[in-house]
This record gives structure tokens, sequence and C-alpha cells, in this order.
């Protein structure tokens, strides 16, 4: 009897689409993917929609409605593993930013009749609400760690993806550090996983892949108002695509208002 | 009177979440709507209080399709508040990136998301096991794209280096080179699929659009341009709040535009061909009448054709820029940021997206008004809802359901985008 090909599920909740896309954006391998596993559910990409149970599950996007909250818990019962892919599902995403504000103001800034729309007062990682079996990171993920995770689940073993910071892969790209060049860099305390793109283009980190494993962001904010950055220059720094990140919410908060 | 309801939780092949209610009463469409569900992520307000400089970065968020319609958008609305305009090389390297955004995001909407709907399949990947040729064309166009936005972006989704001004580093030609190569055979495949596509049965199906969309005095749309319609607006982009409204309903977190005193008009591709045919090179348009297009398309379900058509201009205008290139001596204009307020407005691959903000002395955002794509055409798809779903009432509720979805992704919505769309929901009353 042929073996049953695992079941893969992919979720959105609030998001820009970029990270299931990436799944697409693996024009090589998808169609060798398919192969492999079941696509059982992927709404951006197929009208055929199954039900559960699902071997893993990709979650996308945070939570940002009541209904989403509810909806999570129901993907967390279908799945046998479930990893979010992304900034907005592990750290809340750029519309974390309410968070730090309130968020009927918010919604009466953007619409006429703010009555109509239903939305929490903040945006919050997938973990804040379920037990989640790994943390893709990433704004967007890459495609690369994305195929390495699914490998990884459905053969049963951990992800080869390493938890350091953007420095190294700098340095193993030969990319002069542009801290010494003056660009304030969020790099040293940033998750590797981008391939240090922003400072070989001559630009400093701007943190899309979210905290390191034990950032030292105090150290690296002494070395920023040493360049010149104002504090409302680290604050916007540490509050943006990673802005509920623990790490970051700390360290924006030592900057003033 | 007979009562009959149907249900579709969540609409597929499009990005982002919505649904749709149709109300049958007595065998006649009474009402449609789109629901847009999508979370609000309410960009407007969190933008406020942000820099110029974070700009870029931050509205490449609101899509992870077209991140760089939303950067350039935004990035000459700063240079209009700033005063300085982008010309030569570097504007450029600017529609450069762009061409590689619209054959991207192009390639998966035709080959991935509409061509199985013609073909009768669930996917693009069910699709490949009989259409294996075009599929892997479709990929392969799709990579050829995101290549070109690699080169020049360092990487296909929310691009790094894009600012205002410019560009953080201009590519060598060297750089460049190897791009060169998969897009020249890129525009063979886009040619390949453009046949492909012209051979599907199109349900002949026609609306009287208002057509909105960018006009350049010699290009074919994309960066640059005056805002015209068919039906007599010609219009500095600063002027599309005279023109235009954004109103708010009760069942979508999209808003719903339209021109004022007149209501729905459509954008896009549709738009841009009939408004700009002229302005494609003779090479496309010979492959347009090829294909059996006039030089005004009203059949939204032959938008396939019109995008097919559009990754051949996107690829032979990028091999175009690449063939003139320079490298800029700088990578960016200096700024001097000042009070004031910008306007910017390109053309996304699903239409204009027109952006609006109000610097302080400093450069610091004090207000911003986006108008995405999707929103503006979400009136237009409701009356091709109507106007498909009317002759075919009595049919079965799949065959209707299959036909209403299919006329939503005729227009590419981008529900992430608008949400600020879809379950199909039909009751027969």
């Amino acid at each position: 009897m042929p073996k049953r090909k695992p079941r893969l599920a992919v979720w959105k909740f609030a998001s820009c689409d970029g990270c299931q896309l990436s799944l697409l954006d693996c024009e090589d391998e998808l169609l060798a993917l398919a192969d492999a596993v079941h696509i059982a559910q992927f709404t951006e990409a197929s009208s055929a929609v199954e039900d559960g149970p699902f071997d893993l599950s990709l979650v996308e996007g945070s939570i940002t409605t009541a209904r989403d909250a509810e909806r999570i818990g129901e993907v967390r019962r279908q799945s046998k593993y479930l990893v979010t892919i992304g900034a907005c599902a592990t750290a809340g995403g750029i519309q974390a930013l309410r968070n730090f504000a309130d968020v009927r103001e918010y919604v009466a800034a953007v619409y006429a009749v703010p009555a109509y729309i239903e939305t929490l007062a903040t945006s919050t990682p997938i973990a804040g609400h379920v037990p989640v079996d790994f943390e893709l990171h990433g704004c967007p993920i890459n495609k690369v760690q994305l195929l390495e995770v699914i490998s990884a689940f459905l053969a049963g073993r951990k992800p080869a993806v390493a938890a350091h910071s953007v420095c190294i892969d700098c340095k193993l790209r030969g990319t002069v550090c542009v801290m010494v060049q003056g660009i304030p860099c969020l790099g040293p305390v940033t998750h590797a996983g981008c391939g240090a793109i922003c400072p070989a283009f001559r630009r400093g980190c701007y943190g899309c892949y979210g905290p390191m494993e034990s950032p030292n962001t105090a150290a690296l904010a002494r070395e920023w108002r040493s360049l010149g950055a104002s504090a409302r220059d680290l604050k916007r720094a540490f509050r943006s695509f990673n802005a509920a990140a623990p790490p970051f919410v700390s360290e924006s908060e030592a900057h003033g208002d | 009177m007979a009562t009959r309801t149907i249900r579709v939780d969540l609409l597929t092949r499009v990005e982002g979440e919505g649904a749709l209610d149709l109300q049958v009463i007595d065998g006649q469409v009474a009402s449609v709507q789109l629901n847009i569900f999508e979370p609000p992520r309410l960009f407007e307000a969190l933008l406020r209080g942000r820099s110029y400089a974070e700009t870029p970065d931050i509205v490449a968020r609101i899509c992870g399709i077209c991140p760089i319609a939303y950067q350039m958008s935004a990035v000459h609305a700063i240079e209009n508040a700033f005063g300085i305009a982008v010309e030569g090389p570097l504007r450029a390297l600017r529609r450069l990136i762009y061409c590689g955004e619209w054959i991207e995001s192009h390639a998966l909407h035709v080959v991935m998301l509409h061509a199985p709907d013609f073909l009768g399949f669930p996917d693009a990947i069910q699709m490949a096991r009989e259409h294996g040729e075009a599929v892997r064309s479709g990929l392969a166009l799709k990579k050829a794209g995101n290549e070109l936005m690699r080169a020049i972006g360092g990487r296909e989704i929310h691009p790094v280096n894009v600012k205002a001004g410019g560009f953080y580093r201009a590519p060598s030609r060297a750089q460049l080179a190897p791009v060169e190569q998969s897009l020249a055979r890129a525009r063979e495949l886009a040619v390949g699929l453009v046949r492909w596509v012209a051979g599907f049965r199109f349900p002949p199906f026609e609306r009287d659009y208002e057509f909105v969309a960018l006009r350049h005095p010699d290009e074919y749309p994309i960066d640059q341009g005056r805002l015209v319609s068919n039906r007599g607006i010609d219009i500095d982009i600063a002027d599309y709040e005279t023109q235009f409204e954004e109103r708010q309903v009760a069942h979508s977190t999209a808003l719903h535009s339209a021109v004022r005193r007149r209501g729905a008009y459509l954008v896009g591709p549709l738009a841009r061909y009939a408004l700009n045919f002229d302005r494609l090179p003779a090479s496309v348009q010979t492959l347009a009448s090829q294909s059996g297009l006039g030089a005004v398309c009203r059949n939204p379900f032959q938008s396939i054709v019109v995008r097919a058509l559009e990754i051949v201009y996107a690829c032979e205008e990028a091999l175009r820029l690449i063939a003139a290139y320079e490298p800029p001596p700088l990578a960016a204009l200096p700024l001097a940021p000042r009070a004031g307020t910008g306007f910017g407005c390109t053309e996304a691959p699903r239409g204009i997206c027109w952006h609006r903000y109000d610097f302080d002395a400093e450069g610091t955002i004090r207000a911003v008004r986006i108008v995405p794509p999707t929103s503006q055409n979400q009136p237009s798809i409701e009356a091709d809802l109507a106007a498909v779903a009317a002759p075919i009432v009595d049919q079965s509720d799949e065959f209707l359901r299959n036909s209403c979805e299919q006329a939503i992704r005729n227009h590419d919505p981008c529900i992430s985008c608008a949400a600020h769309f879809l379950k199909l929901s039909v009751h027969r009353t």
C-alpha cells in the first residue's frame, strides 16, 4: 500500500500575504513539494479546501480580532505541528504598533464610522494564544528556510535554522560593517536569516527578522547614540515589524514617550 | 416566495480574505455585496509620527505581492512634498524594478490563480498534471520577475533598496547582465503565454466601464502620468480627491471608491490597456490583434489576455531599460525635509495606487491617505457580479458560485491591501 502523504495546511490571519507567497515563490521546488505533501488547505493558491486533521499547519499573520482568536484555537486542535511563518505570526507585525496607542483612536483615524469595525486593542503573536512548535522569523521569511522547516517537520527532526545575529552573516558574506562607517544598524541584535541584505546595500539592518536569542539591545542603543541617533530614532527603530517582540518592546520603552 | 441559500465560507485564489453575499428574490438578483473581513491593520493611523525615511519600508508591508507599488507611490509623494524630482538613470531603475513586480504579480495571477478557472481545475498544481508546460512556463516567468526585483531590490518580497531620492545602492551593469538573459527568455515565454490564454473560451460578457488609469505623453504608464478616464477625467494626480471619493459601507473593512457624482469605475489592466493602447510598442499591439483583442477590451474575463500582454510589455520594457542603463553618479538625490503635502500615484499590477502625505518640518508624517486598487474596484466588481449572476440565477448553486468566484478573480483583487475581501453566500427568497 502506498504511504500516506503528509497533509499540509496554510492559514492566514492579519498580514500582507507575503510569507505564504514565499511558498509560491519556490518556483523550482513547488511542483516537487506538491508531490511530496498533500496540500489540503491553501486558499490563496487553491479552491480545493479540505477539512483537517493536518500534519503541518503553517500560520501567517497576527491575532487582531475576537473571531481570529477563536479560529487559531481551531487550527491548533486540527494540527499535529503548528509553525508560525513571519514577523506578524511570531511578533505581532507592524500592526502591533496599536499596542502602544489607543486602538479606538487608530480606527477613527482611518474609518468614518468606527462602529462598523471590529478589532481588538492589540495585535498579538500566535504563541500568545496557542502552543507553537516552531517560529520562523522574518518580514518576509526566507523561502530556503521555509523549505528546510517543512522538510524537517515532515522528517520528524529539528529545523536547521541558525539563531545568531545578522553580524555573523555579514562576516560570512564579507560585507564591511556599516556601523564602523557611521551608519546605525540593528544587525547586532537582529535574528539572522535574511542573508544580511541591508548592509550589503550600504544601509543599516532595520530589524525585520526580530530579536536574536538574548540580544544586548541597551549596548547597541548606546552605540547608536554615539553615532548621533536621537531617542526618537531609537524608539522608532525598535518599534517596527517586530514591535511586540519582548526585547524590542522593553528597549523601545527605554527611550522616552 | 421560494427560499434558497448558498454559502461559500472563503473565496479562494485571491490574496486576502473575504466573502460574497448574493440576494435572489423571485428569481432576480436583488443585491450583491462583497464582504471584506480581512482584519484592518490600520496603516494610515500607525504611519503618523513616523519619519519619511522609514515610510517606503513600512508601506511595503501593506502588500507582499505588490510592495514596489506601495514603495514607489510613497517615494514619489515624499519627493513631491520636499520639492525634488527623480529623473534619468534613477527613474529608469525605478521603472525597471517595477517591471519586475508586474511580471511576477501578473504571472502569479494568470497562471496560478486565474487560468485554472478556464480549464476546470481547483489550482495550478492539479492543472500541471495536464498542462505541465504552461505551468512550468508560468513559474519560469514569475521567477524572472523575481530575479529582476532581487537584482535591484535585494529581495523580491519587501525589497530593501528603495528610498526617497533614489536607492541605497545602484546596481552595476554587470549585476544586471544575468537578469537580461533571463528576461530575453521570459519575453518568449510570455508570448507563448499570450497565445495559450487567448485560446481559452470566454463568456460573451461586456460591461461599459469608466476606466481610470495613468497616462503619460509617450510611455505605457507605470510610474508617472496624469489621471485620465474614458469619460473625460484628465487631472493632475494631486487633484484626485476633487474627482474621487471613498465611502465606508457596513459590510466591508475596505473603503469603497467612486467618481464623485457618477459612481463606480475600474482600474487595472483593462483600464490601462483601453486608455493607453496607442502607447504600447507595435510588437505588443500586433500580438493583441493576433489574440483577437481590439484597442479596448470590455470583457473582464479577457483580462487574463491583457495581463499576459502586459507581461510581454514589461519584459520588453525591462530589456530596453537594461540596454540603455548607465549607473547614476549618485545612488540617491539629497533630500531636505520641509513641511508640506505630497502626492504619489503609480500603476500597481492591479491598478492605480494613490498616496497623500502631510509632513512637518522634520519630515515626520502628520497625516496620510492611501487608496489601494482593490478598494477602487470593489463597486465595479459588485456590479460585474450582479450582471454575471442575473442570467444564470436558475442554474445550480455550484455553477452560480463558481461563476461568481471567477467574476471576482477577473480583477485580481488584493484583499490584504484593500482592508481597509470573500466568503460567498447566496440567499434566495
